[in-house]
Protein backbone atom coordinates (compact mmCIF):
# COMPACT_ATOMS: atom_id res chain seq x y z
CA UNK A 1 0.00 0.00 0.00
CA UNK A 2 1.23 3.74 -0.05
CA UNK A 3 2.41 5.04 3.04
CA UNK A 4 0.12 7.98 2.68
CA UNK A 5 -3.02 6.14 2.41
CA UNK A 6 -5.78 7.77 4.24
CA UNK A 7 -8.24 4.71 3.96
CA UNK A 8 -6.84 1.41 4.45
CA UNK A 9 -8.72 -1.74 3.29
CA UNK A 10 -10.16 -3.73 5.61
CA UNK A 11 -7.17 -6.18 6.20
CA UNK A 12 -5.26 -3.35 6.45
CA UNK A 13 -7.14 -1.49 8.84
CA UNK A 14 -6.84 -3.70 11.35
CA UNK A 15 -2.78 -4.81 11.17
CA UNK A 16 -2.71 -0.81 11.15
CA UNK A 17 -4.60 -0.43 14.40
CA UNK A 18 -2.43 -3.15 16.14
CA UNK A 19 0.86 -2.02 14.79
CA UNK A 20 0.02 1.33 15.83
CA UNK A 21 -0.97 1.20 19.36
CA UNK A 22 2.03 -0.96 20.27
CA UNK A 23 4.55 1.70 18.30
CA UNK A 24 2.91 4.78 19.53
CA UNK A 25 3.24 3.30 23.48
CA UNK A 26 6.67 1.60 22.77
CA UNK A 27 8.21 5.54 21.63
CA UNK A 28 6.01 7.05 24.82
CA UNK A 29 7.14 4.52 26.94
CA UNK A 30 11.11 5.47 25.46
CA UNK A 31 10.64 8.83 26.78
CA UNK A 32 11.18 7.55 30.20
CA UNK A 33 14.62 6.11 29.94
CA UNK A 34 16.77 7.95 31.98
CA UNK A 35 14.40 9.97 34.04
CA UNK A 36 12.34 6.98 35.80
CA UNK A 37 11.65 6.97 39.53
CA UNK A 38 13.83 4.19 40.44
CA UNK A 39 16.33 2.35 38.78
CA UNK A 40 14.31 -1.18 38.37
CA UNK A 41 11.71 0.87 36.47
CA UNK A 42 14.03 2.17 34.27
CA UNK A 43 14.75 -1.63 33.32
CA UNK A 44 10.93 -2.88 33.83
CA UNK A 45 9.51 0.03 31.14
CA UNK A 46 11.91 -0.32 28.51
CA UNK A 47 11.31 -4.12 28.62
CA UNK A 48 7.60 -3.25 27.99
CA UNK A 49 8.60 -1.01 25.19
CA UNK A 50 10.55 -3.25 24.02
CA UNK A 51 8.34 -6.01 23.93
CA UNK A 52 5.54 -3.74 21.86
CA UNK A 53 8.02 -2.32 19.45
CA UNK A 54 8.82 -6.02 18.28
CA UNK A 55 5.08 -6.65 17.91
CA UNK A 56 4.77 -3.50 15.98
CA UNK A 57 8.03 -4.50 13.62
CA UNK A 58 5.59 -7.77 13.18
CA UNK A 59 2.62 -6.07 12.02
CA UNK A 60 3.90 -3.39 9.91
CA UNK A 61 6.05 -5.85 8.25
CA UNK A 62 2.44 -7.63 7.72
CA UNK A 63 0.93 -4.29 5.76
CA UNK A 64 4.48 -3.52 3.88
CA UNK A 65 8.24 -2.33 4.94
CA UNK A 66 7.85 -1.25 8.55
CA UNK A 67 10.35 2.19 8.31
CA UNK A 68 8.36 3.45 5.56
CA UNK A 69 5.05 2.89 6.98
CA UNK A 70 6.45 3.99 10.96
CA UNK A 71 8.08 6.92 9.52
CA UNK A 72 6.84 8.31 6.09
CA UNK A 73 2.91 8.15 6.87
CA UNK A 74 1.55 11.39 7.90
CA UNK A 75 -0.55 11.28 11.16
CA UNK A 76 -3.68 10.99 9.51
CA UNK A 77 -3.04 7.75 8.28
CA UNK A 78 -2.21 6.14 11.87
CA UNK A 79 -5.11 4.23 13.59
CA UNK A 80 -3.84 4.00 16.80
CA UNK A 81 -5.84 5.08 19.82
CA UNK A 82 -5.46 8.07 21.16
CA UNK A 83 -5.12 6.65 24.37
CA UNK A 84 -1.50 5.18 24.06
CA UNK A 85 -0.19 8.96 22.23
CA UNK A 86 -1.04 10.91 25.60
CA UNK A 87 1.52 12.31 27.16
CA UNK A 88 3.64 10.59 29.64
CA UNK A 89 2.77 12.66 32.88
CA UNK A 90 4.02 11.59 35.82
CA UNK A 91 4.66 8.20 36.87
CA UNK A 92 0.78 7.70 38.04
CA UNK A 93 -0.66 9.02 34.18
CA UNK A 94 1.88 6.48 32.77
CA UNK A 95 0.70 3.88 34.80
CA UNK A 96 -2.82 4.57 34.15
CA UNK A 97 -2.17 4.10 30.87
CA UNK A 98 -0.42 0.93 30.86
CA UNK A 99 -3.31 -0.05 33.54
CA UNK A 100 -5.64 0.60 30.88
CA UNK A 101 -4.23 -0.60 27.80
CA UNK A 102 -2.63 -4.12 28.80
CA UNK A 103 -5.69 -5.02 30.15
CA UNK A 104 -7.29 -4.67 26.91
CA UNK A 105 -4.13 -5.86 24.77
CA UNK A 106 -3.94 -9.06 26.89
CA UNK A 107 -7.25 -9.51 26.59
CA UNK A 108 -7.63 -8.79 22.91
CA UNK A 109 -4.53 -11.01 22.22
CA UNK A 110 -5.46 -13.90 24.72
CA UNK A 111 -8.88 -13.73 22.22
CA UNK A 112 -6.84 -13.89 18.73
CA UNK A 113 -4.33 -16.37 19.75
CA UNK A 114 -7.46 -18.72 20.58
CA UNK A 115 -8.79 -17.92 16.85
CA UNK A 116 -7.16 -19.09 13.85
CA UNK A 117 -7.04 -15.59 12.02
CA UNK A 118 -4.14 -13.87 10.75
CA UNK A 119 -3.12 -12.50 13.76
CA UNK A 120 -3.05 -16.11 15.92
CA UNK A 121 0.81 -16.53 15.29
CA UNK A 122 1.68 -13.60 16.62
CA UNK A 123 -0.77 -13.33 19.37
CA UNK A 124 0.05 -16.68 20.51
CA UNK A 125 3.92 -15.18 21.45
CA UNK A 126 2.50 -11.45 22.33
CA UNK A 127 0.14 -12.59 25.25
CA UNK A 128 2.86 -14.15 26.96
CA UNK A 129 4.40 -10.20 27.24
CA UNK A 130 1.08 -8.62 27.62
CA UNK A 131 0.27 -10.77 30.69
CA UNK A 132 3.91 -8.82 32.25
CA UNK A 133 2.56 -5.79 31.44
CA UNK A 134 -0.68 -6.28 32.82
CA UNK A 135 1.03 -7.31 35.88
CA UNK A 136 3.87 -4.57 35.89
CA UNK A 137 0.66 -2.31 36.14
CA UNK A 138 -1.65 -3.90 38.28
CA UNK A 139 1.06 -3.89 40.86
CA UNK A 140 2.01 -0.37 40.46
CA UNK A 141 -1.69 0.38 40.70
CA UNK A 142 -2.05 -1.26 43.97
CA UNK A 143 0.99 -0.02 45.11
CA UNK A 144 0.00 4.23 44.10
CA UNK A 145 -3.52 2.99 45.48
CA UNK A 146 -2.72 1.64 48.92
CA UNK A 147 0.22 3.76 49.46
CA UNK A 148 0.64 6.77 50.35
CA UNK A 149 -2.23 9.78 50.77
CA UNK A 150 0.00 11.69 47.66
CA UNK A 151 0.47 8.34 45.40
CA UNK A 152 -3.40 8.01 45.97
CA UNK A 153 -4.16 11.26 44.83
CA UNK A 154 -2.19 11.03 41.97
CA UNK A 155 -3.13 7.59 40.80
CA UNK A 156 -7.09 8.54 41.06
CA UNK A 157 -6.42 11.81 39.24
CA UNK A 158 -4.20 9.83 36.49
CA UNK A 159 -7.41 7.27 36.17
CA UNK A 160 -9.75 10.14 35.37
CA UNK A 161 -7.99 12.00 33.45
CA UNK A 162 -7.56 9.10 30.64
CA UNK A 163 -10.82 8.04 31.08
CA UNK A 164 -12.64 9.53 28.31
CA UNK A 165 -10.44 7.59 25.82
CA UNK A 166 -11.41 4.28 27.03
CA UNK A 167 -14.23 3.81 25.14
CA UNK A 168 -12.48 3.64 21.75
CA UNK A 169 -10.82 0.64 22.81
CA UNK A 170 -14.39 -1.17 22.12
CA UNK A 171 -15.04 0.12 18.98
CA UNK A 172 -15.48 -2.86 16.19
CA UNK A 173 -12.42 -2.19 13.94
CA UNK A 174 -12.61 -3.77 9.87
CA UNK A 175 -10.80 -7.38 9.55
CA UNK A 176 -10.42 -7.60 13.71
CA UNK A 177 -12.71 -10.73 14.43
CA UNK A 178 -13.70 -10.32 18.09
CA UNK A 179 -16.97 -9.34 19.87
CA UNK A 180 -16.24 -5.82 21.49
CA UNK A 181 -18.86 -6.15 23.87
CA UNK A 182 -17.47 -8.88 25.38
CA UNK A 183 -14.33 -7.78 25.25
CA UNK A 184 -15.34 -4.38 26.85
CA UNK A 185 -17.40 -6.83 29.90
CA UNK A 186 -14.06 -8.74 30.54
CA UNK A 187 -12.03 -5.40 30.06
CA UNK A 188 -14.31 -3.31 32.52
CA UNK A 189 -14.59 -6.24 34.87
CA UNK A 190 -10.88 -7.07 35.36
CA UNK A 191 -10.44 -3.07 35.77
CA UNK A 192 -13.13 -3.06 38.62
CA UNK A 193 -11.12 -5.84 40.43
CA UNK A 194 -7.96 -4.30 40.35
CA UNK A 195 -9.00 -0.92 41.76
CA UNK A 196 -11.06 -2.33 44.07
CA UNK A 197 -8.43 -3.75 45.60
CA UNK A 198 -6.33 -0.55 45.22
CA UNK A 199 -8.92 1.01 46.92
CA UNK A 200 -9.82 2.90 43.97
CA UNK A 201 -13.09 2.50 41.79
CA UNK A 202 -13.88 2.80 38.37
CA UNK A 203 -13.62 6.43 37.72
CA UNK A 204 -17.10 8.81 36.72
CA UNK A 205 -18.05 10.23 33.58
CA UNK A 206 -18.17 9.36 30.03
CA UNK A 207 -16.18 6.69 28.33
CA UNK A 208 -16.96 8.10 24.89
CA UNK A 209 -17.85 11.48 23.17
CA UNK A 210 -18.29 13.06 19.60
CA UNK A 211 -15.02 13.61 19.36
CA UNK A 212 -13.41 10.71 21.28
CA UNK A 213 -15.51 7.86 19.93
CA UNK A 214 -13.13 5.83 17.29
CA UNK A 215 -11.44 9.07 16.39
CA UNK A 216 -7.78 7.55 16.83
CA UNK A 217 -8.56 4.34 14.87
CA UNK A 218 -10.07 7.01 11.97
CA UNK A 219 -6.83 8.85 11.97
CA UNK A 220 -8.03 11.87 14.35
CA UNK A 221 -5.50 12.40 17.11
CA UNK A 222 -4.99 14.75 19.54
CA UNK A 223 -2.87 17.67 19.41
CA UNK A 224 0.37 15.96 21.18
CA UNK A 225 0.50 13.29 18.75
CA UNK A 226 1.53 15.82 16.24
CA UNK A 227 4.76 16.62 18.15
CA UNK A 228 5.56 12.97 19.07
CA UNK A 229 5.61 12.39 15.03
CA UNK A 230 7.49 15.66 14.28
CA UNK A 231 10.38 13.71 16.81
CA UNK A 232 10.09 10.17 15.46
CA UNK A 233 10.20 10.91 11.97
CA UNK A 234 12.47 13.57 11.53
CA UNK A 235 15.86 12.33 11.45
CA UNK A 236 14.18 9.52 8.78
CA UNK A 237 12.62 11.89 6.44
CA UNK A 238 15.61 14.18 6.45
CA UNK A 239 17.75 11.80 4.35
CA UNK A 240 15.44 10.50 1.81
CA UNK A 241 16.15 7.34 0.48
CA UNK A 242 18.97 6.29 3.20
CA UNK A 243 19.55 3.38 4.96
CA UNK A 244 20.39 2.97 8.29
CA UNK B 1 39.86 -16.51 51.82
CA UNK B 2 40.49 -15.40 55.24
CA UNK B 3 38.22 -16.28 57.74
CA UNK B 4 36.68 -14.22 60.27
CA UNK B 5 33.66 -13.41 62.26
CA UNK B 6 31.19 -11.45 60.44
CA UNK B 7 31.80 -8.64 62.94
CA UNK B 8 35.44 -8.13 62.64
CA UNK B 9 34.28 -7.96 58.92
CA UNK B 10 31.82 -5.57 59.09
CA UNK B 11 33.31 -3.37 60.78
CA UNK B 12 36.17 -3.89 58.90
CA UNK B 13 39.07 -2.27 61.38
CA UNK B 14 41.42 -4.14 62.93
CA UNK B 15 41.60 -1.99 66.40
CA UNK B 16 38.62 -4.00 67.90
CA UNK B 17 40.92 -6.76 68.59
CA UNK B 18 44.81 -7.04 69.72
CA UNK B 19 47.33 -5.38 67.72
CA UNK B 20 49.02 -9.26 67.20
CA UNK B 21 45.26 -9.98 65.97
CA UNK B 22 45.29 -7.28 63.43
CA UNK B 23 48.56 -7.57 62.18
CA UNK B 24 48.41 -10.89 61.56
CA UNK B 25 44.73 -10.38 59.74
CA UNK B 26 46.30 -7.96 57.60
CA UNK B 27 49.55 -9.97 56.53
CA UNK B 28 46.71 -13.15 55.76
CA UNK B 29 45.09 -10.69 53.73
CA UNK B 30 48.00 -9.17 51.85
CA UNK B 31 49.25 -12.77 51.46
CA UNK B 32 45.81 -13.95 49.90
CA UNK B 33 45.69 -11.27 47.41
CA UNK B 34 49.12 -11.73 46.34
CA UNK B 35 48.07 -15.50 45.75
CA UNK B 36 44.95 -13.98 43.77
CA UNK B 37 42.36 -15.23 45.76
CA UNK B 38 39.13 -13.63 46.00
CA UNK B 39 37.97 -11.64 48.71
CA UNK B 40 34.39 -12.11 49.74
CA UNK B 41 32.05 -9.59 51.47
CA UNK B 42 32.69 -11.07 55.27
CA UNK B 43 35.97 -11.65 54.80
CA UNK B 44 38.00 -9.13 57.20
CA UNK B 45 40.01 -6.53 54.72
CA UNK B 46 41.53 -3.79 55.17
CA UNK B 47 39.32 -0.03 55.77
CA UNK B 48 41.00 1.60 52.96
CA UNK B 49 40.34 -1.37 50.47
CA UNK B 50 36.94 -1.41 51.49
CA UNK B 51 36.65 2.14 50.86
CA UNK B 52 39.22 2.11 47.65
CA UNK B 53 36.33 -0.68 46.32
CA UNK B 54 33.36 1.59 47.21
CA UNK B 55 34.89 4.49 45.50
CA UNK B 56 35.76 2.62 42.24
CA UNK B 57 32.37 0.64 42.06
CA UNK B 58 30.41 3.64 42.69
CA UNK B 59 31.87 5.72 39.88
CA UNK B 60 31.19 2.85 37.70
CA UNK B 61 27.55 2.24 38.76
CA UNK B 62 26.91 6.00 38.72
CA UNK B 63 28.34 6.18 34.83
CA UNK B 64 26.30 3.52 33.44
CA UNK B 65 23.17 5.48 34.65
CA UNK B 66 24.73 8.69 33.82
CA UNK B 67 25.61 7.50 30.77
CA UNK B 68 21.80 6.00 29.61
CA UNK B 69 21.27 10.20 29.32
CA UNK B 70 23.65 10.88 26.57
CA UNK B 71 22.18 7.60 24.03
CA UNK B 72 18.78 8.09 25.60
CA UNK B 73 18.83 11.44 24.03
CA UNK B 74 18.33 9.59 20.66
CA UNK B 75 15.94 7.01 21.46
CA UNK B 76 13.08 8.89 20.24
CA UNK B 77 14.74 10.13 16.94
CA UNK B 78 15.89 6.29 15.63
CA UNK B 79 16.12 6.44 12.31
CA UNK B 80 14.80 2.78 11.45
CA UNK B 81 12.67 0.66 13.71
CA UNK B 82 15.63 -1.52 14.30
CA UNK B 83 17.99 0.89 15.53
CA UNK B 84 15.17 2.31 17.91
CA UNK B 85 14.87 -1.67 19.08
CA UNK B 86 18.83 -1.91 19.39
CA UNK B 87 19.45 1.71 20.91
CA UNK B 88 16.23 0.69 23.58
CA UNK B 89 18.03 -2.17 24.50
CA UNK B 90 21.48 -1.18 25.16
CA UNK B 91 20.22 1.80 26.84
CA UNK B 92 18.08 -1.07 29.45
CA UNK B 93 21.08 -3.26 29.32
CA UNK B 94 22.95 0.32 31.21
CA UNK B 95 20.26 0.72 33.80
CA UNK B 96 20.73 -3.54 34.21
CA UNK B 97 24.47 -3.05 35.08
CA UNK B 98 24.09 0.17 37.26
CA UNK B 99 21.92 -2.52 39.33
CA UNK B 100 24.51 -5.11 39.64
CA UNK B 101 27.09 -2.78 40.42
CA UNK B 102 25.04 -1.16 43.03
CA UNK B 103 24.23 -4.30 44.52
CA UNK B 104 27.95 -5.51 44.80
CA UNK B 105 28.46 -2.31 46.42
CA UNK B 106 26.41 -3.04 48.92
CA UNK B 107 27.89 -5.86 49.91
CA UNK B 108 30.67 -3.95 51.60
CA UNK B 109 28.05 -2.04 54.08
CA UNK B 110 26.73 0.70 51.73
CA UNK B 111 23.30 1.20 50.60
CA UNK B 112 22.02 2.16 46.81
CA UNK B 113 21.04 5.53 48.22
CA UNK B 114 23.60 6.47 49.84
CA UNK B 115 25.77 6.27 46.96
CA UNK B 116 22.91 7.52 45.06
CA UNK B 117 22.96 10.61 47.48
CA UNK B 118 26.64 11.22 47.13
CA UNK B 119 26.08 11.10 43.09
CA UNK B 120 23.28 13.93 43.38
CA UNK B 121 25.80 16.42 45.60
CA UNK B 122 28.55 15.96 43.93
CA UNK B 123 30.58 13.44 46.13
CA UNK B 124 31.06 11.01 44.12
CA UNK B 125 31.96 10.96 40.28
CA UNK B 126 30.82 9.69 37.40
CA UNK B 127 32.82 9.21 33.90
CA UNK B 128 34.39 12.25 32.48
CA UNK B 129 33.34 10.90 29.01
CA UNK B 130 29.36 11.87 29.46
CA UNK B 131 29.48 15.11 29.75
CA UNK B 132 30.20 15.59 26.12
CA UNK B 133 26.51 15.96 24.16
CA UNK B 134 25.55 14.05 21.74
CA UNK B 135 24.39 16.18 18.86
CA UNK B 136 23.96 13.82 16.11
CA UNK B 137 22.93 10.02 15.33
CA UNK B 138 26.43 9.37 14.39
CA UNK B 139 27.21 10.10 17.88
CA UNK B 140 25.22 6.99 19.30
CA UNK B 141 27.54 4.64 16.91
CA UNK B 142 30.84 6.75 18.18
CA UNK B 143 30.09 5.99 21.81
CA UNK B 144 29.02 2.08 20.91
CA UNK B 145 32.67 1.91 19.50
CA UNK B 146 34.95 4.36 21.29
CA UNK B 147 33.23 4.82 24.39
CA UNK B 148 32.38 1.46 24.70
CA UNK B 149 35.45 0.27 23.63
CA UNK B 150 37.47 2.20 25.67
CA UNK B 151 35.36 0.41 28.83
CA UNK B 152 35.54 -2.63 27.54
CA UNK B 153 39.43 -2.65 27.34
CA UNK B 154 39.41 -1.13 31.22
CA UNK B 155 36.65 -3.65 31.99
CA UNK B 156 37.59 -6.67 31.08
CA UNK B 157 40.90 -7.02 33.39
CA UNK B 158 37.98 -6.06 36.26
CA UNK B 159 36.78 -9.62 35.78
CA UNK B 160 40.08 -10.98 37.50
CA UNK B 161 39.59 -7.91 40.46
CA UNK B 162 40.59 -9.40 43.87
CA UNK B 163 37.01 -8.62 45.13
CA UNK B 164 34.55 -11.19 44.01
CA UNK B 165 30.97 -9.52 43.82
CA UNK B 166 32.67 -6.98 42.10
CA UNK B 167 34.64 -9.41 39.75
CA UNK B 168 31.75 -11.80 38.94
CA UNK B 169 29.16 -8.81 37.96
CA UNK B 170 31.98 -7.79 35.21
CA UNK B 171 32.10 -10.80 33.76
CA UNK B 172 28.15 -10.59 32.76
CA UNK B 173 28.76 -6.82 32.16
CA UNK B 174 31.58 -7.40 29.57
CA UNK B 175 29.05 -9.54 27.77
CA UNK B 176 26.62 -7.45 27.20
CA UNK B 177 29.00 -4.53 26.52
CA UNK B 178 31.04 -6.11 23.82
CA UNK B 179 27.94 -6.38 21.86
CA UNK B 180 27.55 -2.69 22.67
CA UNK B 181 30.53 -1.94 20.99
CA UNK B 182 30.04 -4.03 17.92
CA UNK B 183 26.35 -2.10 17.41
CA UNK B 184 28.04 1.30 17.50
CA UNK B 185 30.84 -0.25 15.19
CA UNK B 186 28.05 -1.79 12.71
CA UNK B 187 26.36 1.85 13.11
CA UNK B 188 29.02 3.45 11.68
CA UNK B 189 29.81 1.26 9.24
CA UNK B 190 26.32 1.76 7.92
CA UNK B 191 26.89 5.49 7.64
CA UNK B 192 30.27 5.37 6.39
CA UNK B 193 29.16 3.63 3.39
CA UNK B 194 25.85 5.41 3.24
CA UNK B 195 25.09 8.55 1.46
CA UNK B 196 27.49 11.81 1.77
CA UNK B 197 25.43 13.15 4.46
CA UNK B 198 25.51 10.39 6.36
CA UNK B 199 29.94 9.71 5.87
CA UNK B 200 30.36 13.51 6.82
CA UNK B 201 27.90 12.67 9.96
CA UNK B 202 29.91 9.66 11.36
CA UNK B 203 33.23 11.46 10.84
CA UNK B 204 32.14 14.27 12.59
CA UNK B 205 31.24 12.35 15.21
CA UNK B 206 34.22 10.25 15.11
CA UNK B 207 36.20 13.42 15.44
CA UNK B 208 34.76 14.82 18.74
CA UNK B 209 34.64 11.41 20.41
CA UNK B 210 38.30 10.04 19.50
CA UNK B 211 40.17 12.26 22.15
CA UNK B 212 37.57 12.09 25.17
CA UNK B 213 37.66 8.30 24.88
CA UNK B 214 41.17 8.43 25.10
CA UNK B 215 41.01 10.37 27.87
CA UNK B 216 38.68 7.67 29.97
CA UNK B 217 41.57 5.59 30.94
CA UNK B 218 42.37 8.71 33.25
CA UNK B 219 45.25 10.18 33.80
CA UNK B 220 48.89 9.52 32.79
CA UNK B 221 51.08 7.24 35.04
CA UNK B 222 52.83 9.33 36.64
CA UNK B 223 50.04 11.72 37.61
CA UNK B 224 47.19 8.81 38.65
CA UNK B 225 47.00 9.09 42.54
CA UNK B 226 44.76 5.85 43.05
CA UNK B 227 46.74 3.21 40.60
CA UNK B 228 49.59 2.38 42.58
CA UNK B 229 47.76 0.93 45.43
CA UNK B 230 44.87 -0.36 43.32
CA UNK B 231 47.44 -2.32 41.50
CA UNK B 232 48.98 -3.93 44.31
CA UNK B 233 45.33 -5.12 45.90
CA UNK B 234 44.70 -6.24 42.72
CA UNK B 235 42.05 -4.36 41.65
CA UNK B 236 43.69 -2.70 39.03
CA UNK B 237 45.60 -5.26 36.91
CA UNK B 238 47.13 -2.77 33.87
CA UNK B 239 48.22 1.43 34.24
CA UNK B 240 45.81 3.77 32.57
CA UNK B 241 49.12 4.31 29.60
CA UNK B 242 49.00 0.75 29.21
CA UNK B 243 45.37 0.21 28.71
CA UNK B 244 45.33 3.28 26.70
CA UNK B 245 48.21 1.97 24.22
CA UNK B 246 46.06 -1.14 23.73
CA UNK B 247 43.18 0.47 23.15
CA UNK B 248 44.62 2.65 20.43
CA UNK B 249 46.30 -0.37 18.71
CA UNK B 250 42.69 -2.05 18.62
CA UNK B 251 40.77 1.35 17.39
CA UNK B 252 43.41 2.57 14.50
CA UNK B 253 42.88 -0.60 12.27
CA UNK B 254 39.42 -0.87 12.70
CA UNK B 255 38.88 3.40 11.71
CA UNK B 256 40.39 2.21 8.30
CA UNK B 257 37.79 -0.88 7.91
CA UNK B 258 35.30 1.83 8.58
CA UNK B 259 36.68 3.91 5.99
CA UNK B 260 36.95 6.73 8.33
CA UNK B 261 39.95 9.04 9.79
CA UNK B 262 41.17 9.68 13.39
CA UNK B 263 41.55 13.45 14.25
CA UNK B 264 45.32 12.72 14.76
CA UNK B 265 47.92 13.37 12.40
CA UNK B 266 50.71 12.01 14.80
CA UNK B 267 49.05 8.14 14.75
CA UNK B 268 51.79 5.66 13.05
CA UNK B 269 52.78 2.73 13.50
CA UNK B 270 56.36 2.15 15.63
CA UNK B 271 57.80 -1.20 14.03
CA UNK B 272 60.18 -0.73 17.38
CA UNK B 273 57.42 -0.60 19.73
CA UNK B 274 55.39 -2.83 18.08
CA UNK B 275 52.36 -0.65 18.76
CA UNK B 276 50.80 2.65 17.08
CA UNK B 277 52.57 6.15 18.31
CA UNK B 278 50.02 8.87 19.01
CA UNK B 279 49.68 12.77 19.34
CA UNK B 280 49.90 14.62 23.26
CA UNK B 281 46.38 14.54 25.13
CA UNK B 282 44.98 17.80 25.96
CA UNK B 283 45.03 17.02 29.79
CA UNK B 284 44.14 20.92 30.83
CA UNK B 285 40.33 19.95 28.83
CA UNK B 286 40.55 16.25 30.59
CA UNK B 287 40.89 18.24 34.00
CA UNK B 288 38.60 21.29 33.28
CA UNK B 289 35.88 18.90 32.20
CA UNK B 290 36.42 16.76 35.60
CA UNK B 291 36.32 19.77 37.67
CA UNK B 292 32.80 20.44 35.99
CA UNK B 293 33.14 22.83 33.08
CA UNK B 294 32.23 20.08 30.47
CA UNK B 295 29.57 20.84 28.02
CA UNK B 296 26.51 18.69 30.40
CA UNK B 297 28.60 18.84 33.68
CA UNK B 298 25.21 20.49 34.98
CA UNK B 299 22.66 19.11 32.42
CA UNK B 300 23.55 15.39 33.29
CA UNK B 301 23.53 15.73 37.25
CA UNK B 302 20.40 18.32 37.48
CA UNK B 303 18.29 15.40 34.91
CA UNK B 304 19.49 12.69 37.42
CA UNK B 305 18.67 14.58 40.53
CA UNK B 306 15.41 16.02 39.09
CA UNK B 307 14.12 12.44 38.08
CA UNK B 308 15.03 11.66 41.82
CA UNK B 309 13.52 14.17 43.10
CA UNK B 310 10.05 13.74 40.75
CA UNK B 311 10.29 9.70 41.75
CA UNK B 312 10.30 10.61 45.47
CA UNK B 313 6.57 10.05 46.09
CA UNK B 314 6.37 6.68 44.31
CA UNK B 315 9.30 5.41 46.22
CA UNK B 316 7.23 6.97 49.28
CA UNK B 317 4.02 4.87 48.11
CA UNK B 318 6.07 1.27 47.47
CA UNK B 319 7.41 2.06 50.77
CA UNK B 320 4.46 2.33 52.41
CA UNK B 321 2.81 -0.04 50.85
CA UNK B 322 5.23 -2.85 51.34
CA UNK B 323 4.74 -1.98 55.03
CA UNK B 324 1.19 -2.01 55.39
CA UNK B 325 1.61 -5.48 53.31
CA UNK B 326 4.54 -7.14 55.08
CA UNK B 327 2.99 -5.86 58.31
CA UNK B 328 5.28 -6.82 61.31
CA UNK B 329 7.21 -8.98 58.94
CA UNK B 330 10.08 -6.81 58.04
CA UNK B 331 10.64 -6.36 61.79
CA UNK B 332 10.34 -10.26 63.18
CA UNK B 333 13.26 -10.52 60.07
CA UNK B 334 15.66 -7.60 61.63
Amino acid sequence: MSADTATPPAATAAVLALADDALILSHRLGEWAGHAPVLEEEVALANIALDLLGQARVLLSMAGDEDELAFLREERAFRNLQLVEQPNGDFAHTIARQLYFSLYQHELYTELAAGDGPFAPLAAKAVKETAYHRDHAEQWTLRLGDGTEESRRRMRAALDALWKYTGEMFRPVDGLDVDPAALEARWLAALGRVLEQAGLSLPEGPRTGAWAAGAGREGLHTEPFGRLLAEMQHLHRSHPGASW
Amino acid sequence: MVAVTPETGTSGGVDGGSAGLGAQLRADFDAAVAADERVEPRDWMPEEYRASLVRQMAQHAHSEIIGMQPEANWITRAPSLRRKAILMAKVQDEAGHGLYLYSAAETLGTSRDELLDKLHSGKQKYSSIFNYPTLTWADVGAIGWLVDGAAITNQVPICRCSYGPYARAMVRICKEESFHQRQGYELLLALSKGTEAQHAMAQDAVDRWWWPSLMMFGPPDDESVHSAQAMAWRIKRHSNDELRQRFVDIAVPQAESLGLTLPDPDIKWNEERGHYDFGAIDWAEFWDVLKGNGPCNEQRISQRRRAHEEGAWVREAATAYAQKHTGTGREVEA
